[in-house]
């Protein structure tokens, strides 16, 4: 098992005649993803490496029986090519688009949750990567292999490093989770949680958070009710400088200023283990997986 | 991005929000002209990006053109809390009755536009909402549905706002929400908000930031940025289209995606360094952003080494090795480099630098071996210096 992209993700990618959309989705079908179509407004009919160009979403729905988008269009278009992609009957999307205008983004999300049954996961994120079974988006796949952990994080970057790491270790992975860093995220650590808890192939989930916002907060205290599966994080930003762009009242919203000491210790106080840097994050995982 | 109060009291004014007249100045002479045309008394306040200005004595109250001139002397030029004062906003005297508070939060943890309103207008709103949490009457904006006449009325009645003030702040709110959507706002605050002896609500203060992912949206908002205001290797690194934040330190870092960068930061200074920047090269960084980054990096004279710490994914290894070694050939960089390449392309990358034979670049297999090196680099070199 894994959560969400698996050998029976069928792909729609919006954006796949650009440079890096043709890039990153050649490189998810040679992983083993099923690429069946890309969108691209008048360029239906062309093909890109084998892979059938449409029109629209709704096409790609139609005719090559897409059941998952990869949203890889610039961020003056991302929006409206997630929401083509709800109304196309699509129920899980992942958009990897960054710089996308927060209010298009809380539009976009308050449409959303009005159709509890799509899932948005990003955007600003790297992807998803079940090892073994399908790759969808910029997750460097070769890096890691199939196993037990279960990765969730709102950097990229970061979580290759702490994937890696954990590879280096001999464990491999049940799904890579990139949730994005952008203001309003389609799905929450908690949301991506939950699907690891209730996978059978994940013993240990690894969530790597960073300074700002509440979102870590919020999962602790998820984790502490909800979640029987060990729980190791990592949070990013110690001695990143006291928020340039918070005014007054965005430090009343967020309570503990989503400094990186709050969120660690409020994981902390709820038993989940913190590690300081991303080896002694994998450190961790190995301890409780070894034990 | 943070607009300075006269910026903001502009795009109020475009919005239909009653705000007192005035004009910016950035030389005496001009502030006495502003001042003399817009008649005494008047108020002479700094313009910078911090808050704190009346205490740090950057806002006077001059009868006449002599106090003006006096005012306007000592406020140009003058340091708040380490913002230097570029410019004056010359505006004229408000009578002041009553003394509120209001904004519009771009509330993450919601995900909705929050709006707070409370008659404890002119003080340290922090402090409102910790001893007197009733006292700051707050509301959740459905983003489809936007601001309605009966969400200003709620908020007003439990903002405890007296009756004949109900509607005009309410108006005053509803402008307000206009505002922050139409420019795509992160926060607006009015602080205070004022109601003059003739019962008439006008934003006295101004304080906006705009989410700089929009502004392509919105030309005339992305003009108002002020390049002077800014340290010039933020300004450099901005024009480049890098995210670039100065620190104290002197190890230069580079590396790909924000998290990962702040994780570079933390783990440089658990070796005992001090990062002199925050720099994130960005998804799918070419080799030319990278040149660019390096620029950047030793312009900061304080920089004694340089860290670049890539886990490829988006971005490729054989681009940024690529780069640096351009980079070289352009800047010929005097401090030395430590290079930790892993990800998409890597063996291509190592390979590309290791032809190269670049003076002065070693590398590193893992992020704590880069960090320990670099430090160990930047410590030697100071201490040589």
């Amino acid at each position: 098992m894994s959560v969400l992209v698996d050998n029976d993700t069928r792909l729609v990618v919006t954006g796949i005649t650009g440079r890096e959309g043709t890039f990153h989705a050649t490189n998810n079908k040679r992983y083993g993803t099923q690429v069946v179509a890309g969108v691209t407004p008048g360029k239906g009919g062309q093909d890109v490496e084998g892979i059938p160009v449409f029109d629209t979403i709704a096409a790609s729905v139609e005719e090559a029986g897409a059941n998952t988008a990869m949203i890889f269009v610039p961020p003056r278009f991302a929006a409206d090519s997630i929401l083509e992609a709800a109304d196309a009957g699509v129920r899980l999307i992942i958009a990897i688009t960054e710089g996308i205008p927060a209010h298009d983004e809380l539009r976009v999300y308050t449409q959303l949750k009005r159709s509890p049954d799509v899932r948005l996961v990003g955007p600003n994120c790297p992807g998803i990567l079940s090892p073994g079974k399908a790759s969808v988006g910029i997750i460097p796949a070769s890096f890691f292999k199939q196993g037990n952990v279960g990765v969730v994080s709102r950097s990229g970057t970061l979580t290759y490093q702490i994937g890696n790491e954990l590879a280096q270790r001999g464990f491999g992975n049940s799904s890579i989770v990139g949730i994005g860093g952008d203001p309003v995220p389609g799905s929450s650590f908690i949301d991506i949680i939950a699907l690891f808890e209730a996978d059978p192939e994940t013993e240990l989930i690894v969530m790597s958070g960073e300074i700002g916002g509440s979102a870590e907060e919020e999962a602790a205290e998820y984790i502490a009710a909800n979640v029987s599966k060990p729980v190791v994080a990592y949070i990013a930003g110690f001695t990143a400088p006291p928020g340039k762009t918070m005014g007054h009242a965005g430090a009343i919203v967020s309570g503990t200023a989503g400094t990186a000491k709050a969120k660690a210790e409020a994981l902390e106080a709820k038993g989940v283990r913190v590690g300081r840097t991303p080896t002694e994050t994998a450190e961790l995982a190995m301890q409780i997986l070894s034990a | 991005m943070d607009l300075l109060e006269y910026q903001g009291k502009q795009l109020f004014a475009r919005h239909g929000i009653p705000v007192p007249s005035g004009k910016p100045a950035s030389t005496v002479a001009d502030a006495v002209a502003a001042a003399d045309e817009i008649g005494y008394p008047c108020v002479v306040k700094a313009q910078v990006l911090i808050g704190g200005r009346g205490k740090a004595g950057g806002v006077k109250l001059a009868k006449d053109r002599a106090e003006a001139e006096q005012y306007a002397a000592d406020i140009l030029g003058m340091d708040i809390k380490g913002f230097t004062v570029h410019e004056v906003w010359i505006e004229g005297a408000s009578d002041i009755a009553e003394e509120y508070y209001a904004s519009i939060v771009f509330d993450r943890a919601a995900k909705a536009p929050l709006v707070m309103l409370s008659t404890q207008g002119g003080m340290d709103i922090e402090e409102v909402a910790e001893k007197t949490p009733e006292a700051l009457a707050r509301l959740h904006v459905d983003p489809l549905l936007g601001f309605q006449d009966f969400h200003g009325r709620k908020l007003a009645f439990a903002a405890g706002i007296p009756a004949d003030l109900i509607r005009p702040v309410g108006a005053m709110l509803s402008k307000l929400y206009a505002t922050f959507i139409a420019e795509e706002a992160m926060l607006i605050e009015v602080n205070p908000l004022i109601v003059t002896p003739e019962r008439e609500v006008r934003a006295l203060d101004a304080k906006v930031t705009l989410d700089g992912n929009a502004l392509y949206r919105h030309p005339d908002n992305a003009a108002l940025r002020d390049p002077s205001a800014e340290d010039p290797q933020e300004q450099m690194a901005h024009e480049r289209g890098l995210t670039y934040v100065k620190l104290d330190g002197d190890i230069g870092i580079l590396g790909n995606g924000a998290g990962l960068v702040m994780s570079t930061l933390d783990v440089v200074a658990g070796a005992g360094g001090a990062p002199a920047n925050f720099l994130d090269a960005g998804g799918g960084s070419r080799a030319d952003a990278i040149v660019s980054a390096v620029e950047v990096i030793l312009s900061n004279p304080k920089v004694r080494a340089v860290l670049f710490n890539i886990f490829g994914g988006i971005t490729r290894c054989d681009e940024v090795a690529k780069g640096l070694i351009e980079a070289f050939d352009v800047v010929k960089p005097t401090v030395p480099f430590v290079v930790r390449l892993d990800g998409t392309n890597d063996v291509e990358g190592r390979q590309l630098l290791a032809d190269a034979h670049l003076p002065n670049v070693a590398t590193a297999a893992t992020m704590d071996e880069a960090a320990a090196k670099v430090v160990e680099l930047a410590a030697s070199a100071g201490a040589a210096a």
